[in-house]
């Protein structure tokens, strides 16, 4: 009895914590905890060969136009606009439902069609994108609370389909055009 | 009264620190598994625009990244300041995109190719020519779940 207790020596497990602190240190300081955040967006396929004519459908008053130039600059249906104005003015358009001759017969007829110049800076891109997805947000919201009451986000899939089918987003890009000269 | 005076003479018993290990082990345990390894080193500067309308990106593993800005100051000397790509570890031209897709697909399950989102991880200061090229590119390599990177934050 008195032999076996002596036999093995227990092993000092003293030092197993400064081991464990080295290499939660070392996780530590390699962890990125960043998410990645972006705006997603669909490209659309690459065109078949033989250009197709645009669709006849489409009448001209269901589109909103929006320009940006080499100068960072947007022109809206026309006319010279700030960005700041642009969600307003997408929402005016979308939500429209016919009231105004010249603007869009209803939402799921509404398309943004978004044309940039090769000179156009990135972030002035992302603002139009980010203010244009901000005006779909807000309608889908607001669609929300009045049928359901609650946040788009806060919906259940049918639901956030229900309300994404009255306000699809639509956001057309043009075939790349070299307007105001590459920089 | 000597049975309470009995104890006197051992003050404090020192605390166990045998379960420190298992608590330092546990913490170990949480950073090895959120942990996420930087695997590329950016040769180019990028400051992502600032966006509100934005959502977190899903399946990190099926992700892509393409990078571009004006490389950095130390490489500024043999690759100028003008706006670049760069792919995994290297710049790349425009034209080597579709191949970079190509490969990225095949490191990933067939069922999940349609799941596979490209990010474009682009400075604010680019202009867009290069980033309508990156996209026709992309486009042709029928990659065409992107994702525009940003950071959260208003004007």
């Amino acid at each position: 009895m008195a032999s076996s207790r002596r036999g093995l020596p227990e092993i000092n497990a003293g030092s197993m914590a400064d081991i464990a602190f080295l290499l939660l240190i070392f996780f530590l300081v390699t962890t990125t905890m960043d998410v990645d955040t972006g705006i997603a967006r669909k490209l659309p396929p690459m065109p078949e060969e033989e250009l197709q004519e645009e669709d006849p459908q489409i009448h001209a008053k269901n589109i909103y136009v929006v320009l940006i130039n080499t100068n960072n600059q947007l022109l809206v249906e026309g006319e010279l606009m700030d960005i700041s104005q642009l969600r307003d003015g997408a929402k005016e358009f979308i939500d429209n439902n016919g009231r105004d001759a010249n603007s869009s017969e209803n939402p799921e007829k509404a398309i943004i069609s978004l044309q940039n110049d090769r000179g156009t800076e990135y972030m002035t891109y992302i603002r139009v994108q980010n203010e244009l997805a901000a005006a779909y947000n807000e309608l889908r919201n607001k669609a929300a609370f009045n049928k359901f009451g609650e946040r788009y986000a806060n919906l259940n899939k049918t639901q956030k389909k229900e309300i994404r089918k009255m306000y699809p987003q639509k956001i057309s890009e043009a075939e790349p055009k070299n307007i105001g000269g590459d920089s | 009264m000597s049975k309470f005076r009995k104890g006197g003479k051992k003050g404090m018993p020192a605390i166990s620190t045998a379960s420190l290990p298992d608590i330092v082990f546990m913490l170990l345990f949480f950073f090895m598994v959120t942990t996420v390894m930087r695997e590329t080193t950016l040769f180019v500067d990028v400051l992502t625009p600032k966006a509100t309308e934005i959502k977190k990106m899903e399946k990190k593993s099926l992700v892509s990244y393409i990078y571009i800005g004006s490389p950095v100051k130390r490489m500024q000397a043999s690759y100028g300041s003008a706006a670049r790509i760069q792919l995994n570890d290297a710049f790349a031209e425009v034209s080597e995109i579709q191949e970079f897709i190509a490969t990225e697909r095949e490191a990933r399950d067939e069922k999940e190719i349609p799941y596979m989102t490209t990010s474009i991880k682009a400075d604010e200061t680019v202009r867009m020519g290069i980033i309508t090229d990156v996209k026709q590119e992309l486009r042709k390599a029928n990659a065409l779940k992107i994702n525009y990177s940003t950071r959260k934050g208003d004007y």
